[in-house]
């Protein structure tokens, strides 16, 4: 029956969701096709996270996700050791701002017990301030929480799907899935390049997650883009905070935090305002606006500090409260669609979920002997030894010390690397979120041009494509 | 640090390979000074000037009329000339605790101590995300800088019709390097009520270009998938949206110093310029670090940032040679619509150089007249050719010696 079927598991979606899925089942002898229609791993809904290692200390009790972020923590942290994929034990203050809200922690604390996370602890205004000299007056005290960490937004997806590529999984890049039929045995894929047969459907599309659930004939959500504005501060700035700085949460919003992140810079966001379209990522006057106010009380010093940049990330919120984890045994059908922002810690504990449930409905799991091959993700963080800082790294090639992107220190010997690694960039966002080049405070005034034809001539790319030029 | 890294000494360390940095190596060697190193973390030495095709380059420091290339050629030969050690794809990334100067180069991760430095790493303009203007964010945005590298030295065609946001100098000269990239110029916008720039550039546009200026305007939105495809424009008196068809914006001016090593060496900013503050010998408040050219406010012009790195390097050999790092200074404020002064502090009056002041304007403001106080007391009364953004206003330096030196703070208004 195999014959006519390309595939045993086709993956509709390689975000961090459908990448975790794909790395999981590769370590079994199995087919699996990755399909993504856009042209990089990792770049839509997931590409804009506010980039926190959850420990779903506010997730609402009993759900499937509070039991997969708890569980997605422990994995994503020991794998980010593993790989090395930058993640900085921050900690979190969640701070109260006035009595109502102070009347509040003891619930948060609760809420997080029930969510098997007892290690949050109250702190006074004075040890508060004490920790976080910069933070704005009028602060009434906090919860801590001291799990809460930040974690690169970008690594974790690329590592997942180059250790399953690695693997021996077929990632299909600028593939859009259009039409799907049940044939006898499985499916047949009509996409954007053609047709694809595949035994299994695993339904990771994220924002369009309910576009593929009814092309499985299924209708159980429908996803509601939320968008979230973030403003990233410049480098300068990044003395000013120590943890995450959370809000209390109100029953309607978790409001906007003020975080370091593992570049070295601090980020002020999200706002969380539903959206018709599923690709407007526009950041809006009164979205940066009510960050600015937000950030201004905050953390005042902030304000005075250069932008680096602002992004726009959609969640795919549905009109369900938890995560749609739906398994049509029969129709051979798996769907992990409607991931909220929580979705990049809880990713791994969602791929162990569907790895299980597929073989419940029957997928024979048998693992391979070699198990997955061994891979270390470049050295991004701030908090790891970059290559421009690593003496014999220079001394063994000197590529590494030839900075091309100066604000973020990017060396050519990086750009060389991630154009010859198993998932290259195809243009200049897949490149920012592999390097970090032109990511700065320049935003390429200085180096895009040279940043551009060094990426062009090392991973044999159009040159004029990638210089921005007008088609 | 790691280790293996070796550390190496020299008398004068400038930080940047343009017109200031070059200028200011070639006076210290022409001083007789030992060894002076200038720092380029570029392959190719000459800064901004490489980038700009116009002629008019060299005015003031070489007397004579380059194109930009040529220009930075020219202050190259100087400074190899006068025995300045240059060292490209050098990037200095921070300070050690004992302040040695950590670098990166292919030759590997090195430790430089110096006498003293000069940071002379020049400014950049503000980028799209910075300003904060909202929308999507497609591909086609850029400064000028970046245009021009795109244009003149990768010879990419960056788009058919932009929209070019300021009308400064620069703006104009983006303009230019526009039409050489095969793309035209349809509207350039400025939120002030006219230009800011010569008025033989302005009706050098309008003929050459046919680019509507629009004044009292503001880019308040981009629009586009992948590619621009629109922005709004939006008129500041009547309130009033309208959008304009593009798949080009630039964004002009709008200067920040490049300022991180001076912030790295715990070094003041001033609030005006956001450049390291300096008295009239181009100290900072960090001893043995001087500043000189664009990194001490927005872009003058590179004839300009050249006299600036020549005079900083009197000030140096005077260090080198025993004087005292001064100790107290009074700071010298702006109030608004004044943006900045420069040099913005004073050290004890009569003491050292005085250099004329420069001193813009955040809007153009019809009142020339200025006046200057400390602690009340009015130190000058008078008038200056003209206050705008992005051209400077020249201050004379005499009622410096009026300052007291244990007062408070010299504030400049107008008047």
């Amino acid at each position: 029956m195999s014959g006519v079927f390309g595939y045993d598991v086709a993956i509709v979606g390689a975000g961090n969701v459908g990448a975790a899925i794909a790395r999981e089942l590769a370590r079994f002898e199995l087919r699996v096709a990755v399909i993504e229609a856009g042209r990089d791993v990792g770049a839509g809904t997931s590409k804009a996270n506010t980039a926190i290692l959850h420990t779903a200390y506010d997730a609402k009790p009993g759900t499937i996700e509070a039991r997969l972020v708890a569980r997605g923590y422990s994995l994503l942290a020991g794998y980010a050791d593993e790989v090395g994929i930058p993640l900085e034990r921050t900690g979190a203050l969640l701070v109260a701002w006035d009595d109502g809200q102070l009347a509040r922690l003891p619930a948060v604390a609760q809420r997080a017990g029930q969510n098997g996370y007892g290690r949050t602890r109250p702190v006074g205004v004075d040890e508060l301030y004490a920790k976080e000299p910069h933070l704005g007056p009028g602060a009434v005290g906090a919860l801590e929480i001291p799990d809460e960490h930040i974690v690169c937004p970008f690594t974790p997806v690329l590592a997942f799907a180059t250790q399953a590529v690695l693997a021996g999984v077929d990632l299909r890049r600028n593939e859009r899935v259009v039409e799907m039929e049940r044939v006898d045995g499985g499916w047949r894929l009509e996409t954007s390049r053609g047709s694809i047969k595949a035994h299994w459907i695993v339904n990771a599309a994220g924002l369009h997650s309910d576009e593929v659930n009814q092309l499985a004939g299924h209708d159980e959500f429908t996803v509601t883009p939320r968008r979230g504005e973030l403003i990233v501060f410049d480098k300068l700035s990044r003395p000013l905070v120590r943890h995450v700085i959370l809000p209390v949460p109100t029953e309607t919003t978790k409001g906007v935090l003020v975080a370091p992140t593992v570049f070295g810079n601090v980020v002020l966001g999200p706002t969380a305002v539903d959206v018709e379209h599923k690709d407007d990522t526009s950041s809006t006057t009164e979205g940066l606006a009510y960050l600015q106010e937000q950030g201004q009380r905050i953390l005042p010093e902030l304000m005075a500090h250069e932008v680096t940049a602002a992004y726009v990330g959609l969640r795919a919120a549905t009109e369900n409260s938890d995560y749609q984890l739906l398994t049509d045994a029969e129709r051979q059908y798996v769907c992990a669609g409607g991931i909220r922002s929580t979705g990049l810690t809880s990713s791994m504990a969602i791929a162990e979920h569907v790895r299980d449930e597929l073989g419940d409905a029957g997928l024979a799991l048998r693992e391979k002997p070699t198990g997955l091959p061994v891979v270390r993700m470049p050295s991004i963080g701030e908090a790891q030894l970059r290559p421009f800082a690593d003496s014999a790294r220079i001394a063994s090639d000197p590529e590494y010390g030839r900075v091309v992107c100066f604000c973020e220190r990017v060396t050519r010997g990086e750009i060389r690397d991630t154009s010859r690694s198993p998932i290259p960039p195809t243009d200049l966002d897949g490149l920012r979120r592999r390097t970090r080049a032109l990511m700065g405070r320049c935003q390429g005034f200085f180096c895009r041009a040279s940043v551009a034809a060094t990426l062009a001539d090392q991973g044999g790319l159009d040159s004029a494509g990638l210089q921005g030029q007008a088609s | 640090m790691t280790g293996g890294s070796e550390s190496e000494r020299v008398d004068v360390a400038v930080i940047g390979g343009g017109p200031a940095g070059l200028a200011a190596a070639t006076s210290l060697c022409e001083s007789g000074l030992g060894k002076v190193v200038v720092l380029e973390r570029e392959p190719e030495l000459g800064g901004i000037p490489r980038h700009a095709r116009h002629q008019g380059f060299g005015l003031r420091d070489l007397h004579r009329s380059l194109s930009g290339p040529r220009y930075a050629t020219r202050w190259v030969e100087l400074a190899a000339s006068a025995g300045a050690d240059l060292r490209t794809e050098t990037q200095v990334t921070g300070w050690t605790d004992t302040g040695a100067l950590e670098l990166t180069s292919p030759r590997g991760r090195s430790l430089l101590e110096a006498h003293a430095v000069v940071l002379a790493t020049g400014c950049r303009e503000r980028p799209r995300a910075a300003r904060l203007v909202p929308g999507s964010r497609p591909d086609g945005v850029l400064t000028t800088g970046a245009l021009q590298q795109l244009v003149y030295r990768h010879g990419a065609s960056p788009g058919r019709r932009a929209v070019v946001v300021g009308a400064e100098h620069v703006s104009f000269s983006a303009l230019l390097t526009l039409s050489h990239g095969g793309a035209r110029a349809v509207a350039m916008v400025t939120e002030h009520p006219r230009h800011q720039t010569v008025a033989a550039f302005r009706a050098g546009a309008r003929l050459r270009f046919r680019t509507l200026l629009l004044t009292r305007t503001a880019l308040t939105r981009i629009l586009g998938r992948a590619r621009v495809e629109e922005v709004e424009l939006t008129d500041l008196d009547t309130g009033e949206a309208r959008r304009i068809t593009c798949d080009l914006v630039v964004f002009t001016a709008d200067w920040i110093p490049d300022h991180e090593l001076a912030v790295l060496a715990g070094a003041a900013l001033d609030p005006g310029t956001r450049g390291p503050a300096v008295d009239a010998a181009f100290h900072t408040t960090r001893p043995g670090l001087f500043a000189a050219g664009n990194v001490l406010h927005g872009a003058e012009t590179a004839d300009i940032a050249a006299l600036s790195g020549r005079a900083a390097a009197e000030s140096v050999v005077r260090f080198l040679d025993g004087d005292p790092w001064p100790g107290f200074r009074v700071s010298i404020e702006c109030e608004e619509p004044l943006h900045w002064i420069a040099p913005n502090s004073i050290v004890a009056p009569g003491s050292g150089v005085s250099s004329p002041f420069r001193l813009r304007a955040l809007e153009i403001v019809r009142s020339r007249e200025l006046e200057i106080s400390q602690d009340g007391r009015m130190l000058w009364h008078g008038r200056v050719k003209r206050l705008m953004p992005g051209r400077s206003a020249r201050l004379p330096g005499g009622w410096t010696a009026l300052v007291d030196a244990g007062g408070g703070r010299v504030v400049v208004r107008v008047a």
